[in-house]
């Protein structure tokens, strides 16, 4: 919350275009003056806060395509960039398909925050802390992005690279994320340590998905992301490949976990100390690595 | 900067306002229509005072920009009663004694009745879940929660007691 809490934003334009192409030439015009507007969860506190003086926002949400929620039997889904996490949340096919992603989404701030808050609005942001990250990453998502040199793809796993930096450049705007059909049986399990139930980000935020695989030692695939514990958004290989090379029991998830906490690099903040979330870090994976294989033994 | 002319509805009512780029929609609600039952908490989308419907939707208006809701329909907690009739919501917060200092109170009222709309039979905890967005510093949220509950409750007599054909 800001400390100097009150209504009013600061001045700028809201610009809203009628054609993709001609928002990312604006926003290439006006770098670092510029910035698509989503949902504005974070734009609107970080602009109040002072921490963002933007002069012009372009709001992208109407453009077309951009709120489009589409499941395909065949390629996987597909999310609109505007689309709201709570349509994300209700979507059939994210019940059924991508329940990890429904778990991390509903994790976010408030029903109503999530009425305007969007899956590419909190990848785009680039927090190390942002919900629904890992699990994006781990369901192998790949951005649709429209540039001013046309269109490309940027997968998730290599998209960041730093707190609230990214691969995105000046007039670039994501029109949606696209996630392949995901492994048969897999089940995942996000757990989100916070100060509190409601609206705070992560002190340390655990996704793991896990799915069976009988061409591995193990006969399980396990994966692990870490949120809020290093300056990006992080994947620990590591946990994947112990996991897969050897029986799993109670001994290997320790193993696993001790990797994990060795793997990140937090730091001290507001929230927590960093030596404080590497411990969470190793306690949390091991709850939530025993969750997965748990229900993947049944 | 620039000033924006939005054609709006409000509470069933179409207004057309002016409002510049950077007008919030609860400012806008407070300042320009003196809609003042919507409330600034926080100012930064986690009280939940400010909460209002946008297009059916609850959202913190506080975080929305009013540019943003040319052609949309709000409903505040002014319009949440009907021909001089309260919302089960509202005759429930006020029979199960749910306000202490009121603030939050319109919030909560667009939140449960958000939440009936889309569940009419929740479950307390999934009560807790929709109210996890409106903060009452006077921490009444038992009574607020029995009152979403007895709300839900008259809602289904309604219901029932409307015939089908």
């Amino acid at each position: 919350m800001s400390l100097n809490a009150h209504p009013g934003l600061p001045e700028f334009e809201y610009i809203k275009f009628e054609n993709i192409d001609d928002a990312s030439q604006f926003l290439a015009n006006h770098s670092g003056d510029a910035r698509p507007l989503m949902g504005g969860t974070d734009i609107f506190v970080r602009m109040r806060d002072g921490a963002w003086s933007d002069k012009y926002l372009v709001d992208v949400k109407s453009l077309s395509g951009m709120n489009e929620i589409a499941n395909n039997p065949t390629g996987g889904l597909f999310i609109g960039a505007a689309a709201n996490m709570n349509r994300v949340i209700a979507f059939q096919a994210v019940k059924e398909n991508y329940p990890i992603l429904a778990e991390a989404a509903n994790s976010c701030a408030s029903y109503q925050l999530r009425t305007r808050a969007t899956i590419v609005g909190n990848i785009c942001n680039a927090s190390p802390a942002g919900d629904t990250i890992g699990a994006c990453i781990l369901l192998g998502g790949i951005l649709n992005v429209h540039g001013i040199n046309g269109t490309r793809q940027e997968p998730l796993s290599k998209f960041f690279l730093g707190p609230g930096k990214s691969k995105l450049k000046a007039g670039d705007i994501v029109t949606s994320i696209q996630l392949p059909i995901p492994p048969k049986g897999m089940v995942g399990k996000y757990i989100k340590h916070g100060r509190n139930k409601v609206s705070d980000l992560a002190i340390v935020g655990i996704t793991v998905v896990g799915w069976p695989d009988a061409d591995l030692p193990s006969g399980l695939r396990i994966r692990l992301a870490l949120a809020s514990v290093a300056p990006v958004p992080l994947v620990v290989d590591q946990v994947e490949t112990i996991l897969s090379e050897k029986r799993i029991d109670e001994k290997t998830i320790a193993e696993a976990a001790q990797v994990a906490m060795s793997a990140c690099n937090p730091i001290d903040d507001v929230r927590a100390s960093a030596r404080y979330r590497k411990q969470m870090v190793r306690n949390l994976s091991i709850k939530a690595l025993t969750e997965v294989w748990e229900r993947l033994k049944n | 900067m620039a000033f924006h002319k939005i054609s709006i509805t409000i509470n069933k009512e179409s207004e057309q306002v002016v409002v510049p780029s950077n007008m919030t929609l609860m400012q806008m609600l407070r300042e320009s229509l003196a809609l003042t039952g919507t409330k600034n908490g926080c100012s930064a989308g986690e009280c939940g005072a400010c909460t209002v419907l946008l297009n059916g939707q609850p959202v913190n208006s506080c975080m929305v920009l009013a540019v943003e809701c040319d052609g949309a329909e709000i409903i505040t907690v002014e319009g949440l009663a009907h021909d001089r009739q309260l919302d089960p919501i509202q005759e429930a917060i006020i029979e199960s004694g749910a306000v202490q200092c009121g603030f939050c109170t319109p919030g909560i009222l667009i939140s449960s009745r958000a939440l009936l709309d889309r569940n009419p039979d929740p479950t307390e905890d999934e009560i807790g879940e929709a109210l996890v967005g409106n903060l009452c510093r006077c921490t009444g949220y038992a009574r607020i929660i029995e009152a979403v509950k007895k709300a839900a409750r008259t809602k289904a007599i309604i219901a029932q007691s409307i015939p089908t054909d």
